[in-house]
């Protein structure tokens, strides 16, 4: 039986972990790469950068750490943050990211779904859509780190993003987001039942419950989680554990 | 022992390098037809689509060394892509020819409410013969990372080394004397995925 993925999320800036994590025994707790390994080790299912590196030139340094990484840990890894282009695209994946989320891009110019799909396969990509309620009940699409309101329902683009190639959604509510308070269930169960490819659930969890809670209600097919893990609340094994006992199917 | 991981520019094959260097088989990059000349093991781990590869290979000149190495029944293990061309043609490019190394196609897996396409993630290979050299020390199952749409339809029983359910029961591997050819990807399976590389490696290797 498939399984729902646990997957770990690093924010990196120039090459190196902003909001730290707490592992032990780590030479290094602001290396991605060491941090990486520590999740490859505990059985992380798969695993994200999120690159928040403002500047272009420091971004390269992120190629540099995707390669060291993919040298270590045997997993699926994914790279988003400032890719744009086809071209961007192809850089990540050549130093061994196994998929790369766009955002913003992909708001702007749809067609580079379409044409990343064309270029490297649909399971290379990832569209991430950040959502926020709005007054009408729905959900509407934001940008830019979800600085920017966009005029799109965030269930519309899910399924045009699919339609277009896209390989999976990475789903962030912006009003669980950083709240500890659980997932948007609603808004996951919605897209999840949109759209064909998979869901990624992600904002909001706080304890294992809010977990549980988005994979089963929510129906998604997996959750990203970052603070949870980095401060040592719970290891990738106990949340693996934890769902296991719920009747969820994981990999132990 | 040489070994050798094909390589028709449709990708990266990094991730592939550094899990076999990892499970302790360092290869080198097949990009051209006198490249088999010292061949000993050919890894071909596909990507992308069925149609497309295809054609790169035969751009490539690769694809007649390619078809020689399987009829001469040498040392292969596929990956995904590289399982799915051992067939004859598949639903993804109708009318395009594989390998056809073996009888069947490569099928899609039928659409219905609530499947997910690609089936993407982590999901069980069960073995149907467990005391198979490429399974050693896995147990009756092992779990394993897939990624596709599409998966071959053996018409002989005889070959299918693992099965796995997704919306249907579906081969996700076969072995023969000379073979080992899986849809997922050990190079992305952690611990269980080396250690299915180096099973296979030593099961493929020339006993000197």
């Amino acid at each position: 039986m498939l399984t729902k993925r646990i997957i770990p999320c690093l924010d990196v800036n120039a090459g190196r972990v902003v909001k730290g994590t707490k592992f032990l025994n780590l030479r290094d707790a602001g290396d991605p790469v060491e941090c990486a390994v520590v999740y490859n080790d505990q059985g992380a299912d798969e695993l994200v950068f999120l690159d928040i590196t403002a500047s272009s030139d420091e971004r390269k340094t992120m190629v540099d750490v995707v390669a060291r990484t993919a040298e270590r840990c045997f997993m699926p890894l994914t790279v988003g943050g400032g890719i744009r282009t086809v071209a961007d695209m192809r850089e990540m994946l050549l130093a061994g990211a196994d998929k790369v989320g766009i955002n913003t891009a992909a708001v702007k110019t749809p067609e580079v779904i379409d044409e990343a799909a064309a270029a490297f396969g649909c399971q290379a990509l990832v569209v991430a859509i950040d959502a926020k309620r709005n007054e009408r009940g729905s959900w509407t699409v934001y940008t830019h780190g979800g600085r920017n309101a966009t005029e799109l329902d965030a269930i519309e683009w899910a399924q045009e993003v699919c339609r277009r190639g896209a390989g999976e959604i990475l789903l962030t509510s912006m009003d669980a987001d950083g709240t500890k308070a659980g997932y948007d269930i609603a808004l996951n169960r919605a897209v999840s039942e949109a759209v064909t490819i998979p869901v990624i659930a992600s904002g909001g969890a706080g304890n294992l419950d809010h977990m549980v809670h988005v994979l089963n209600e929510g129906k998604a097919d997996a959750v990203l989680a970052a603070s949870i893990f980095h401060f040592g609340d719970y290891k990738v094994r106990d949340v693996k554990e934890y769902l296991a006992k719920h009747g969820l199917p994981v990999r132990l | 022992m040489f070994l050798g991981v094909l390589d028709y520019g449709a990708g990266n094959l990094r991730s592939v390098l550094n899990a076999l260097s990892t499970a302790g088989y360092p290869a080198t990059l097949i990009t051209k037809p006198q490249d088999f000349d010292e061949l000993d093991v050919l890894v071909f781990p596909g990507q992308g689509a069925f149609g497309d590869s295809v054609r790169q290979l035969k751009e490539a000149a690769l694809w007649e060394p390619l078809k020689a190495w399987l009829a001469a029944k040498r040392p292969y293990l596929g990956i995904c892509l590289g399982y799915q061309l051992l067939f004859e043609n598949s639903e993804e490019n109708p009318g395009v020819e594989g390998l056809s190394v073996f009888r069947g196609k490569v099928g899609r897996f039928q659409s219905q409410p609530g499947l997910k396409i690609p089936h993407m993630g982590w999901n069980t290979a069960r073995f149907t013969d467990a005391g198979h050299p490429a399974w050693a020390g896995l147990g009756e199952e092992a779990v394993f990372y897939f990624v596709h749409s599409y998966f071959p339809q053996p018409e002989d029983d005889q070959l299918v080394a693992c099965r796995t359910e997704y919306a249907e029961d579906f081969a996700s591997g076969i072995t023969s004397e000379n073979l080992i050819a899986v849809q997922f990807h050990p190079e992305k399976s952690q611990t269980v995925g080396l250690n299915l590389l180096r099973n296979a490696l030593a099961y493929l290797a020339p006993k000197s």
